[in-house]
């Protein structure tokens, strides 16, 4: 029962790493089509702001409040660099912008090594956040439970921002149909750069969390990218509700592959499962009904 | 241009590779160099296998470093094997998994000390994989970014899963390899020799990329690329069409990782994930994706450039990788074969292209 639990815990843990990682491409992605390979390192930037903002409070507890909405100004501030600079010339080339940004997180990641360095450094975590909680007779980190609790957080705002504003509301009609949002006098531009500053500002927040976990180097963002992608490609397109089943789904199969092999494996039998399901399932758990041949 | 399409301008371009590979490069570089180049014309094999997927067929493959292990790790298996039979008799372990005190030799491995069957396995099994893969991805109609995130994750996973195998060299890799096929990889002579088994590899490669682009079959394959919901409904199978190209890109990363063991001495899953994976495309992207030549010439060029550059200037260099990933795929979708075209849209009245 305790190895159970143990092991749900890691999974729901797992998988709401991956769901923070995840949410802001799946807006992105969703909606753009834009295959943000800079993501992770807009998520790297994060943990850097993390960094950065404890070197200059001191208070470990102050800085990562300050940090949450700096590291999701800063990601979110370079994603719209990148949007208004590159990303807007090559809507017409979705499968482009994925070479085209890996390019640029080449660079941010060398930009970082020169900056900081390449041995990987260290945010310490607040006092209140240390220790562990008894939950089923299972010690939980206390770590863990905040990073969980950030990952509801943010998916229940983007929910509702998606759901209840005006802006939302355009970003959902753009992903429907870019076409019929521009005629009813949507500027799909505007959206598109909102919404991209959104999405990576998420990724900035992904960031700072992660830096209560472990510590930061040059090629963070890179180790989570992929794992989010996967994360995008078995929920389907732009779907919040399949980003968080399928992060969930995805951390839990990890942390069961793991109990009964090693996380090499792991790593593979995730792949496999994935391959299988997009056999059943091509467009991903939740898809949006659409008419296009795409 | 028109010159070169005529199958006159086919043979003496081949014939002028040739001398260039055969002739020329031998004769006007050292020993040291010689094994550089061998080892950049390996790159420019898979570079060739990717202009026919990717360029040609509109497959992004982010994960050839797989195939290029697959062929690698095979090959140095069977080097591995035979230098340890040629040390201690047959069934004796690999030096490296005697350091890392394994006793038995893994069953897997026995097959490898057949030269034969390693060779086979190298043209087989790689290809068979990517046939599988492709026909469970592309007969349900998974492509575009979908297609290049799995090939990715792919990528991801193999590296990982041969970090964790021991009997493999674990992060290590496999390394120091004294035979190849019976013959010493310390003389220079043999050195050569490799050089231009590798040159040779190239040309044959190259000529039947050349030979699928001018066939039915390398329409068809732009066809898909271009408008596969088109091609479709005429009644071709577009997932068949897009697995050849799949494959045979897959069986020519394959031959390119097994030239490449011998030459290089080590092959370990650093130079496999997904960063290098993705890497191959860069020379790719620069020479122009959909041309016959162009990958070649950017692989070529672009490895030059990591040997000259990378080791004076390593934080430079790596700026100019993002750098030229951005500007030529942003500016240059075409590579440096579309410069003209470009330049010459510039000059005249922009016209809307018919979309």
């Amino acid at each position: 029962m305790d190895l159970l639990v143990g092991q749900l815990f890691t999974g729901l843990s797992t998988g709401s790493i991956l769901l923070l990682a995840a949410l802001g491409l799946s807006l992105t992605f969703g909606q753009m089509g834009v295959v943000n390979m800079a993501h992770g390192e807009f998520i790297m930037a994060g943990c850097y702001t993390a960094y950065v903002v404890q070197q200059a409070v001191g208070d470990a507890g102050v800085s990562l409040l300050i940090a949450l909405p700096a590291g999701f100004l800063v990601g979110g501030a370079m994603g719209l660099v990148l949007e208004a600079l590159l990303l807007r010339r090559l809507y017409h080339r979705p499968l482009d912008t994925l070479l085209v940004t890996f390019g640029v997180g080449l660079i941010l990641q060398q930009a970082a090594r020169d900056v900081f360095g390449a041995p990987a450094v260290n945010v310490s975590v607040p006092e209140f956040l240390r220790g562990g909680v008894d939950l089923l007779g299972v010690t939980v980190p206390k770590t863990r439970l905040f990073i969980m609790a950030l990952a509801v957080v943010s998916v229940a705002a983007v929910a509702l921002v998606l759901r209840f504003t005006p802006a939302g509301r355009r970003i959902r009609a753009v992903v429907g149909n870019r076409d019929l949002a521009e005629t009813a006098g949507i500027s799909s531009r505007t959206v598109d750069a909102a919404t991209f500053f959104i999405g990576s500002g998420l990724a900035g927040v992904a960031g700072v969390a992660l830096t209560l976990i472990g510590s930061t180097s040059p090629t963070t963002g890179q180790s989570y990218l992929v794992d989010a992608f996967l994360v995008v490609v078995a929920g389907g397109l732009g779907r919040i509700k399949g980003a968080v089943v399928a992060a969930v789904a995805l951390g839990a199969m990890q942390a069961v592959f793991e109990t009964y092999s090693t996380a090499s494996l792991a790593k593979v039998g995730v792949f496999i499962v994935i391959v299988v399901f997009l056999q059943l399932r091509p467009q991903g758990l939740f898809t949006l009904r659409t008419r296009s041949l795409a | 241009m028109k010159f070169f399409q005529s199958r006159l301008g086919t043979w003496t371009g081949f014939a002028a590779a040739a001398l260039v590979l055969f002739g020329l490069a031998p004769l006007l570089l050292s020993g040291f160099r010689l094994g550089l180049l061998a080892q950049f014309l390996c790159y420019a094999i898979v570079a060739v296998g990717i202009g026919l997927a990717w360029g040609r067929g509109g497959m992004l493959t982010l994960g050839q470093g797989v195939f290029f292990g697959m062929g690698a790790y095979l090959m140095a298996m069977h080097l591995k094997m035979a230098d340890a039979e040629f040390r201690n008799g047959p069934g004796a372990v690999p030096d490296f998994m005697e350091l890392a005190g394994i006793r038995e030799l893994p069953a897997y491995w026995a097959p490898f000390s057949s030269p034969v069957f390693t060779i086979a396995m190298i043209l087989l099994l790689p290809t068979a994989f990517a046939v599988l893969l492709g026909l469970a991805v592309f007969k349900r109609r998974v492509k575009g970014a979908y297609f290049a995130i799995l090939s990715q994750a792919l990528a991801g996973a193999f590296a990982i899963l041969l970090i964790g195998q021991q009997s493999l060299g674990g992060f290590n890799g496999l390394s120091r390899f004294r035979y190849f096929f019976g013959y010493n990889l310390d003389d220079p002579v043999n050195q050569q020799m490799l050089y231009f088994i590798a040159a040779g590899i190239l040309l044959v490669v190259l000529a039947v990329a050349l030979q699928l682009r001018r066939s039915r079959y390398g329409e068809l394959l732009v066809a898909v690329r271009d408008a596969e919901e088109r091609v479709r409904f005429l009644g071709y199978d577009a997932a068949n069409v897009k697995v050849v190209a799949y494959a045979v890109a897959a069986l020519f990363a394959s031959v390119a990782g097994a030239v490449f063991v011998p030459i290089v001495g080590i092959i370990s899953p650093a130079s496999i994930g997904i960063v290098p994976s993705i890497m191959f495309l860069l020379g790719v992207a620069i020479g122009g994706r959909a041309t016959l030549l162009g990958p070649v010439i950017g692989a070529l060029a672009v490895a030059w450039a990591q040997t000259a550059l990378s080791e004076q200037f390593p934080s430079a260099w790596t700026y100019a990788q993002g750098l030229l990933f951005v500007l030529v795929i942003a500016l240059l979708p075409g590579g440096i074969a579309s410069v003209a075209a470009v330049t010459k849209r510039f000059q005249r009245k922009p016209v809307e292209a018919a979309a």
